[in-house]
């Protein structure tokens, strides 16, 4: 769902030849596709590999907190909404777990390190599903500020990854208007349901901004990440776009984001948004976020419980083999 | 028109496929492979598809104004008329596709047919969820036989699978007078017509895979009745929870 591994640092590898280097970068400026077996810098492999990982890794962590509701959605046709929307993330992760493999690196390696906890997922499922609410907020919001991101993904140098986000986006912003049409649903009903859906709103609207990363000052790779057109927009810009868009759809259903200094700015036509609590950002990217042990947890407990089932399969695929073989040597 | 014994015959088939549909959709997000997650989740969300229209179609016939979620959240226990055999926890990933095996059998077996019914709609139904279990099966038949053949460990989680739920699936093939008087024109099929038609699916499967089902383990019934395994009422309890907390509202 989202990418937070733009600002990762990754060393410069050693000297690398200048004339592929250029050859590389030329190719980058004509806007062409660089392509799994092309020549490319190590550093420009390695912030891939890091980023398109950390995106699946999201995909499916992002499943935990929506599937906490799998079970109590309050309708049929919620619960087949999310249902299919969870399928999704799981489909999406896949996809992005092929197109990081066309790097060099098997999945199973990428797993590890997401288990092992040295790789990073997108905080922003380390906050809880607390009402049904959320599952509309996490939808209107949280894939909303990814989308944000996602787009200009679309045209990412890297062709794989690139490929794989014009469909992935597809499905994020029909799983955006779905969160905001359940969450509309909520601010149009009972006091209670009103309730539900301005609590979801303060819980979720801060950690939402906070989902396109540190602000352009202390975001020392961007330069070279937009040289390489990984990304094409900073920080910043994509969190003003993402507010600006937001805070007139939170209005229009009656909703408030909790934020005092929230105004519009006629001069420049921006919403101008309050100082973004970075210490919280900074607190859950350490682990300690509501939910970063339970999330970790379930995905270990996961991977643990199905190591039988993946050795059966393995097991059952190499006597199958062994079987045709020796079928073949009797004829 | 209010026809009792349609309606009764859909919500059975309804029941069936919204609380299994509830099991799988347990599981999503834990699954031991992200592929098999993706398949958990699909298989859930076809047979959520089916319980919708079978749930509708019952409310329908039924003729007391109460649509899918009224039917689905409005009812306790002993208004349920599904078969013990999908209400029965996920256990392991073994247990759980055991459990899909023995019910996709079923469903091969039952959806081609009743897509021939005299009912317009429970025909249009049937073709759509056959076309469904065709997959499902496929599915559910491929684990039961790598499990089966895979490891010492699998097999006999397996083998555990099948002895545990063995005895609820002759209840598949129990009719009363609703099949009954149904099948008699042409609306329902028969469930004892189907038993050969499921052993010819399951006996193949399960030889291939090297288990046995139990001897002499008996035959657990009355899910059709509304006589349920106590794991009913916990199921109802989370997935009827918010129906029950904000009666009235809507989603």
């Amino acid at each position: 769902m989202y990418t937070q591994g733009l600002n990762q640092a990754v060393e410069e590898g050693g000297p690398e030849d200048a004339e592929l280097l250029a050859r590389f970068q030329a190719k980058i400026d004509r806007e062409e596709k660089i392509e799994p077996n092309d020549w490319m810098p190590e550093a420009y492999r390695q912030t891939l590999i890091r980023q398109i990982s950390q995106h699946a890794h999201s995909e499916i962590v992002g499943m935990l907190p929506e599937g906490n509701w799998l079970t109590r959605a309050p309708s049929l046709r919620r619960k087949a909404i999310l249902l299919a929307k969870v399928q999704d993330e799981g489909g999406h992760g896949l996809y992005l777990y092929a197109a990081a493999e066309t790097l060099g690196i098997s999945r199973a390696e990428m797993v590890e390190r997401l288990l092992e906890g040295r790789a990073r997922y997108s905080s922003i499922f380390n906050y809880p599903t607390i009402t049904w609410a959320d599952i509309g907020a996490v939808g209107w919001l949280v894939d909303g500020a990814a989308i944000m991101n996602q787009i200009p993904l679309c045209r990412c140098s890297y062709g794989p990854y690139a490929r794989a986000m014009i469909r992935i986006c597809k499905e994020e912003s029909f799983h955006q208007r779905q969160g905001y049409e359940a969450i509309s649903r909520l601010a149009e009903g009972t006091a209670a349901q009103k309730r539900m859906a301005q609590d979801a709103l303060d819980r979720w609207w801060w950690p939402s901004l906070m989902m396109f990363g540190p602000s352009d000052a202390e975001s020392p790779h961007t330069a070279r990440s937009m040289r390489w057109k990984i990304k094409r927009f900073t920080n910043d810009e994509l969190r003003q776009k993402f507010v600006d868009a937001t805070v007139p759809q939170a209005r229009l259903i009656g909703l408030e984001p909790p934020d005092p200094e929230l105004r519009y700015d006629e001069e420049s036509g921006h919403w101008r948004f309050g100082e973004i609590d970075w210490s919280e950002f900074n607190e859950v990217l350490a682990g300690n976020g509501p939910c970063n042990r339970e999330r970790m947890a379930a995905r270990r407990k996961a991977h643990a419980e199905g190591a039988w089932v993946r050795e059966a399969a393995t097991a059952h695929a190499r006597k199958q083999r062994r079987r045709t073989a020796m079928a073949a040597a009797a004829e | 028109m209010a026809d009792a014994l349609t309606a009764a015959y859909a919500l059975r088939l309804g029941d069936d496929a919204l609380i299994l549909s509830h099991r799988l959709s347990e599981w999503v997000g834990h699954g031991p492979e992200l592929e098999e997650d993706i398949a958990l989740a699909n298989t859930a969300l076809d047979l959520l598809g089916q319980a919708r229209l079978l749930l509708a179609c019952a409310g329908e016939r039924e003729g007391r104004g109460r649509d899918e979620d009224a039917l689905a959240y409005g009812r306790d226990v002993l208004d349920f008329s599904n078969l013990l055999l999908v209400e029965q926890p996920n256990g392991d990933f073994a247990q759980t596709m055991m459990r899909q095996f023995l019910f996709d059998a079923y469903a091969v077996a039952l959806w081609p047919r009743l897509s021939a019914s005299r009912d317009e709609v429970l025909a249009g139904i049937a073709g759509k969820a056959a076309k469904e279990a065709a997959y499902h099966v496929e599915q559910s038949a491929a684990w039961v036989v790598r499990m089966g053949d895979g490891t010492e460990e699998s097999h006999d989680r397996a083998q555990a699978g099948l002895d545990l739920l063995w005895p609820y699936a002759g209840e598949i093939f129990e009719a009363d007078e609703v099949e009954a008087a149904l099948a008699e024109k042409g609306i329902a099929v028969a469930p004892s017509a189907l038993r050969e038609h499921w052993q010819a699916r399951v006996g193949p499967v399960l030889e291939e895979a090297g288990l046995a089902p139990p001897e002499g383990a008996g035959v657990r019934t009355g899910g059709r009745q509304g006589r349920h395994s106590e794991h009913l009422g916990h199921l109802l309890a989370e997935f009827q929870f918010m129906q029950r907390a904000y009666p009235g509202a809507r989603w």
